[in-house]
């Protein structure tokens, strides 16, 4: 969010801007993201160790997080789930950034009946409500997590798609383009080497925040039983699994849910100060 | 006669990343009834704060006033209390701004925001307030007022903008008119028109004018007198007469130097050499020694206060005083 | 009123055709992507062969695909979307059954998230920087990360469980009954809702606050309070309905999940159970509505814009 640029009358020298969001964010990402890769060392307990002797027990010294039905430990597996959860939301980011860059930059660039299809291809998809289109995709495929990944794949590069063709529209009349045509470049040289360096950053910032959409979208379908399948430790599934025992077990759906949060205001943290740093608007 | 306006010892201060400097300091002036004082400067000199500060319109916690009497008609707007002033604002003294497209509301049409000050100041019933706009929106040039204050700023023209917000600023007859580069913005034939209209309302009602302008051109056109700034400063104030015909600052010459009348014809156009001093960064001394032909020493050291040269013609340069007019090396 | 700034209203359903044409082809495609014999697929593995032969002459399924998709555009055009294999009966009537739920859910979801929204933003953009802002903007922050089925649960952990408030799941006979079990659900995706919209609308109420418009006002000697209703609020809603048109297909893939956690029978449920059931006459049935749906708010979103925004012209 840049309102401080916004907000500041003509006749008033600028004021800097904090760098905390950018830091705490950049510190909880990490965090998690050390603890998933040492989680074979950091969790206590094994993420499918069942234990039927300790079932459905409260947070306690031995199981910070408490137990589930069958015994497993909570707390071991979010750390293991982390795993699984910040892949859904690096692959699902990916493929989208990858497919809509590409889409949007050669649209942008050819125009006309090029850009003109395209456009009308992501007004389609755009028309579908997100989730629904991508659990109809999951629905024809099976469940699981490569078809999250496939459904992301074909759903999500329509935001990348758009926002860069906006940008490229815009860098293709620019002077170092003019410059570079004029040198005799190719078409695809100065698309690739010249216009999209200039316009990634945008897309780089929102593919942060778009991390928590496709975080939360992962996790509601593994939720819905149709993404990541028990016994499998992800956050979604936990809490689904949670469920039946809300009366007795509030803690089983209570902590995966909190980890997804965690993760999610971490992502919107660093999306937030790497767009007041690099200046890009919402 | 006693002044309608008097400023005294006016400074603002503004508070950034634990800095603090003075945006304006030491500002004073006072103005007559119906008359059109000039507030001449480059951009950064101090002239919109000073305005806003008028008003107390400074926004927010960064920006306050440290020192000073604003003196209207008696009152010192300077120690009254937020609802105090507020009841001023509009009703004694009206304000408009260089841009009249942001300053409109996009949303309310052009009559309502007329209307609502009326309301607000008066307390007269909505019909009533709407009649009265229709009447001020033809008073001030509007043609066909009936239909066109139901429009919004996007369906008028710039120059119709200004003479909807001076509509609005002149809604419940305030006595002074602050006019923050009214014409900037404008083509040249519309500037005219708008000055044209100012100085007619300062004749028909008595009004007297704040016009800041760094427009030598528009001073020498509409006002009475004028005062200079420079770096946060009144460097020089007086009559407009003596001050354009005889200047005592060296700033001030090289101001009306700069003007095409006075120039040697378009594209030779002298300018004064070095850029404005920033806020947060002022030399010491006179604020403008670093780009003065007379610098001397003395200037980098004492911060030069104004001295009546001429009846009521003051500047705040010593070295013309002591009549020195080449520079030492 | 300029009526001519409401012409776009005749215009713009021809200019919707596209995309509800793509839209068709689309839900035709996926069904017709499954593998094996779309009619066995399209009624399930238990199908009589009369049933079978039956779906074979009303698609066309033995024609070439162009023609198949003429007799799926044409049957749409008669209302016929096929039957459930799951609920034995016409698609199109059963949506007809499930489409009040999710309405009453979206419309509550967004009026409540609105009266969420819009005070916790003016309490922070007006108190900027100070601890009521901070606080409204880490929890909205961290309202765009909470999972809305995980948020429901919580609510029934403390609302349903501990006291007894409002009903754990179900939708209610009378109406009463009604608003009474869709309280929470609607509650859960507001707050979520409320995240997004308290953020925008924060930020366009601090521009707003700033700009020469508002200075221009208070000049004119309008209090604060004044000066926010009638100038600031009024500019900085308008982008925030353009968010809520831009989210309303995130809206709807909110209630989906909502109305699984509280089993709502909804268009959502529907949705769900008939992925599982492999019920694809109303998996393809409902996603269609569900974008013919995205397409009419946003039109009508551009027909509120244009009411309220008086510079906009379509």
């Amino acid at each position: 969010m840049s309102t401080a640029i916004a907000s500041r009358p003509g006749w008033l020298p600028r004021f800097s801007k904090h760098p905390l969001p950018l830091l705490l964010g950049a510190g909880i990402i990490g965090t998690i993201v050390l603890l998933a890769i040492l989680a074979p060392v950091v969790a206590p307990y094994g993420p499918i160790a069942q234990n039927l002797e300790v079932k459905l027990q409260p947070p306690s010294v031995d199981h910070l997080f408490g137990t589930d039905n069958f015994g497993r430990d909570i707390l071991s597996r979010i750390i293991w789930g982390a795993r699984i959860d910040l892949q859904m939301g690096i692959i699902g980011v990916f493929f989208p950034f990858l497919i809509g860059t590409t889409v949007g930059a050669i649209a942008g660039y050819a125009g006309r009946a090029v850009d003109a299809v395209a456009m009308r291809v992501v007004d389609i998809v755009l028309a579908f409500p997100f989730l629904v289109l991508m659990l109809a995709i999951i629905a024809i495929l099976k469940p699981g997590l490569t078809s999250f990944y496939i459904a992301m794949a074909l759903v999500g590069w329509v935001s990348y798609a758009r926002l860069i063709r906006a940008q490229v529209l815009v860098a293709k009349s620019a002077d170092y383009v003019t410059a570079a045509r004029s040198l005799g470049y190719s078409h695809l040289r100065i698309l690739f080497r010249h216009i999209l360096p200039n316009v990634l950053t945008n897309s780089i910032v929102f593919s942060m925040s778009d991390v928590v959409l496709v975080v939360l979208s992962g996790a509601a379908i593994s939720y819905l039983g149709l993404g990541v399948q028990p016994p499998t430790a992800e956050w979604g599934i936990m809490i689904a699994e949670g469920q039946n025992f809300i009366t007795t077990a509030w803690w089983i759906t209570a902590f995966p849910g909190l980890a997804i949060v965690v993760m999610a205001l971490g992502f919107s943290m660093l999306a937030d100060g790497l767009g007041e740093k690099l200046g890009v608007r919402e | 006669m006693t002044p309608l306006l008097a400023v005294k010892n006016l400074a603002v201060r503004a508070k950034m990343h634990g800095h603090e400097f003075d945006l304006v300091e030491d500002v004073a002036f006072s103005l007559q009834r119906g008359e059109i004082l000039g507030l001449v400067g480059e951009s950064g000199s101090g002239k919109s704060v000073t305005c806003r500060a008028l008003l107390r319109l400074l926004p927010g916690a960064n920006l306050s006033i440290t020192s000073g009497e604003i003196l209207f008609d008696g009152r010192d707007f300077a120690k009254m209390t937020e609802t105090q002033i507020r009841n001023e604002r509009g009703a004694s003294v009206g304000m408009i701004f260089q841009n009249p497209a942001s300053h409109l509301d996009p949303v309310m049409s052009i009559g309502d925001q007329v209307a609502e000050s009326i309301v607000l100041h008066r307390g007269v019933s909505k019909a009533e307030a709407w009649s009265q706009t229709v009447d001020l929106l033809r008073q001030v040039g509007i043609p066909d007022p009936e239909r066109r204050a139901r429009n919004f700023a996007h369906e008028f023209s710039g120059g119709m903008k200004q003479r909807a917000m001076i509509a609005a600023a002149l809604a419940c007859d305030p006595q002074l008119l602050i006019a923050d580069e009214p014409t900037t913005a404008l083509d040249v034939t519309v500037q005219a028109q708008i000055l044209r209209l100012l100085m007619d309302l300062r004749d028909k009602r008595g009004l007297s004018i704040i016009l800041v302008t760094h427009d030598l051109g528009v001073v020498a056109q509409a006002c009475d007198s004028i005062a200079v700034m420079y770096g946060g400063r009144i460097v020089e104030r007086g009559p407009k007469r003596d001050v354009l015909k005889a200047p005592f600052h060296p700033y001030t010459s090289r101001l009306i130097a700069c003007q095409p009348a006075h120039g040697l014809g378009a594209g030779l156009l002298p300018s004064i050499p070095g850029q404005p001093p920033s806020a947060g960064d002022m030399p010491s001394g006179c604020r403008f020694h670093p780009r003065c032909d007379l610098a001397q020493t003395s200037c980098r050291e004492t911060v030069p206060g104004l001295k009546e040269r001429v009846s009521g013609h003051l500047a705040a340069c010593p070295i013309t005083e002591a009549g020195i007019t080449e520079a030492r090396p | 009123m300029n009526l001519h700034r409401y012409r776009f209203i005749l215009a713009r359903p021809l200019q919707l055709l596209p995309v509800l044409f793509g839209i068709s082809i689309i839900t035709f495609v996926l069904v017709r992507l499954i593998p094996g014999d779309p009619a066995r697929v399209l009624l399930g593995a238990k199908s009589t062969p009369e049933a079978v032969a039956r779906i074979r002459a009303q698609f066309g399924l033995d024609e070439p695909i162009w023609l198949q998709y003429v007799y799926f555009v044409k049957n749409l055009v008669l209302g016929d979307m096929g039957k459930s294999i799951l609920y034995k009966m016409p698609v199109l009537q059963l949506i007809g059954e499930r489409l009040a739920p999710t309405l009453l859910l979206i419309l509550g979801s967004v009026i409540l998230a609105l009266a969420l929204a819009i005070p916790l933003a003016s309490i922070a953009a007006t108190r900027r920087g100070r601890l009521a802002d901070h606080t409204i903007r880490l929890i909205s922050t961290a309202g765009l990360g909470f999972p809305p089925f995980w948020l429901a649960i919580m609510l029934i952990i403390v609302f349903s469980v501990k006291f007894d408030l409002f009903p754990v799941a179900g939708y209610g006979d009378t109406w009463g009954d009604r608003l009474h079990h869709l309280a929470l659900p609607c509650f859960t995706v507001a707050l979520a809702l409320s995240a997004v919209i308290t953020r925008n609308l924060r930020a366009s109420m601090i521009a707003e606050l700033a700009s020469d418009h508002a200075t221009a006002a208070r000049a004119r000697g309008l209090s604060e309070r004044r000066v926010f209703w009638r100038h600031v609020l009024p500019n900085a809603v308008i982008p925030a309905i353009n968010l809520l048109a831009v989210n309303i297909g995130w809206l709807i893939g909110g209630t989906v999940v909502i109305e699984s956690v509280f089993s709502i029978p909804g268009m959502g449920q529907l949705l769900v159970r008939g992925i599982f059931t492999r019920d694809y006459m109303v998996v393809q049935s409902v996603a269609m509505v569900f974008a013919c749906a995205t397409v009419i708010v946003n039109f009508l979103a551009d027909v509120l814009t244009v009411a309220i925004d008086p510079r906009v012209e379509l």
